[in-house]
C-alpha cells in the first residue's frame, strides 16, 4: 500500500494539539520537559478547559514555558510557585490551577513553600519534575541527587557525610493532611507516558472537587546535566533513579 | 485484518534524540543521514512497510513533531 494512501485526514490517529504552539522547545534533545508538556496540553485539550487554566512557570529550564503552552501563564520567584497559586484560585476559584516546577526549585529553594501550600490544602495542582540535578544552571548538584551520582558540584559522586542525602519529597508531601493526591510518575516510554497522562488528568479533575492538593511527580532525565544520551538517560533513570524513587501512588483519597 | 500505519515527521522541530527509535515495536523508523537545518539528524521512516501506526513514537516525542496515521487492510 502506497503511503500517500495512508496520510489521508480520515486516518490520521494522533497529532501534536493545538494547545501546544509551534515554537521550537529550547529543551535539549530528549529532555522530558517537552513529554509533560506535551501530556498537559492534551489533558487541558481533553478536559476543554483552555480557557479556564492558568499555569504558574518556575525557576528553571522550564521557566519559558509559557511559551509553549497556549493558556494563561505566571511566573513566580524562584520556589514560590505555590504561594502564587495560592493567590491564584483563591481569587478564581473556578479556575485550573497548576504550578509546574523543577526539582531545583520545588525541593530546595522552595521547600517551605510547597509544604504549606500541601498542608494547607489548597486546591491546586502541583507538577514536580524530578530529574536529580539543577539542569538550567549547569548540572550542579540538587537535594534530590543521589547517592554517587556525579555532578559539576559533586565531582567525585555525592557523599552523605558531606552533602547529607537525596531528599525524597513526594513522601514528605504524602503525609500532609492537605494533600489528596499524591503520586510518583515517568516519561520515559509509551506505557509511563500514558499513566503519566492518567495520573495529570485525575489531579486537574481533584482541583475542581475542592478535595485539596494534588501533587504529581514525574521522575525524568536530563541529558546534559547527567551527560549521557537520551536513551541511554533513559536506562540510567530507570536503573537507577526508579530504585530510589519507586513509582506509583502514594496518596489517593 | 492487518494494521498499515505510516508518519509524518515535523524534520524541522525534530532533535534527533532518538527516543521514538528506542520505542519503535516494528523497527520501522530510524535517524537519517541527512540534517535540518540546525544540524539535528531527523527521524524517518527507514522500513515504511513496518508501520503498524501504534502512535508509539508520537506518544513518547518530546517535540511532539510526529503525526501518525492508521488504515485496517
Amino acid at each position: 500500500m502506497d503511503i500517500n494512501e495512508i496520510i489521508k485526514p480520515e486516518n490520521l490517529v494522533y497529532k501534536k494539539t493545538p494547545i501546544l504552539k509551534d515554537n521550537i522547545l529550547h529543551y535539549c534533545p530528549g529532555c522530558s520537559h517537552g513529554v509533560v508538556h506535551k501530556i498537559i496540553a492534551e489533558v487541558i485539550e481533553e478536559m476543554n478547559i483552555q480557557e479556564k487554566t492558568i499555569g504558574v512557570s518556575p525557576v528553571g529550564c522550564s521557566v519559558f514555558a509559557y511559551n509553549y503552552l497556549d493558556i494563561d501563564w505566571q511566573q513566580a520567584a524562584h520556589g514560590r510557585a505555590p504561594a502564587l497559586a495560592t493567590a491564584i484560585k483563591r481569587l478564581m476559584p473556578e479556575k485550573y490551577v497548576f504550578t509546574y516546577q523543577g526539582d531545583g526549585d520545588l525541593a530546595s529553594i522552595g521547600t517551605a513553600e510547597i509544604m504549606h501550600a500541601c498542608n494547607r490544602g489548597e486546591n491546586i495542582v502541583v507538577i514536580f519534575i524530578n530529574n536529580a540535578i539543577y539542569g538550567m544552571t549547569g548540572g550542579q548538584m540538587a537535594p534530590t541527587t543521589l547517592l554517587g551520582q556525579v555532578t559539576a558540584t559533586t565531582p567525585y559522586g555525592r557523599k552523605a557525610e558531606l552533602n547529607g542525602y537525596p531528599l525524597k519529597i513526594t513522601e514528605l508531601i504524602a503525609q500532609l493532611e492537605g494533600t489528596c493526591y499524591v503520586t510518583r510518575q515517568s516519561v520515559q516510554n509509551p506505557a509511563s507516558v500514558r499513566k503519566a497522562k492518567k495520573a495529570i488528568r485525575k489531579a486537574f479533575e481533584n482541583s475542581q472537587m475542592h478535595k485539596g492538593t494534588s501533587f504529581v511527580e514525574i521522575v525524568g532525565t536530563c541529558n546534559s546535566g547527567w551527560k549521557i544520551p537520551p536513551v541511554q538517560a533513559n536506562k540510567w533513570m530507570e536503573e537507577n533513579m526508579f530504585p530510589f524513587y519507586p513509582l506509583g501512588d502514594m496518596k489517593d483519597r | 485484518m492487518a494494521l498499515k500505519g505510516a508518519i509524518v515527521v515535523d524534520t524541522e522541530r525534530c532533535k534527533g534524540c532518538g527516543v521514538c527509535v528506542a520505542n519503535c515495536p516494528t523497527n520501522t523508523i530510524a535517524l537519517a543521514h541527512e540534517v535540518n537545518s540546525r544540524g539535528y539528524n531527523f527521524v524517518h521512516m527507514a522500513n515504511p512497510d513496518n508501520c503498524t501506526g501504534c502512535t508509539n513514537c508520537a506518544t513518547v516525542c518530546p517535540d511532539a513533531v510526529i503525526t501518525v496515521y492508521r488504515v485496517k487492510i
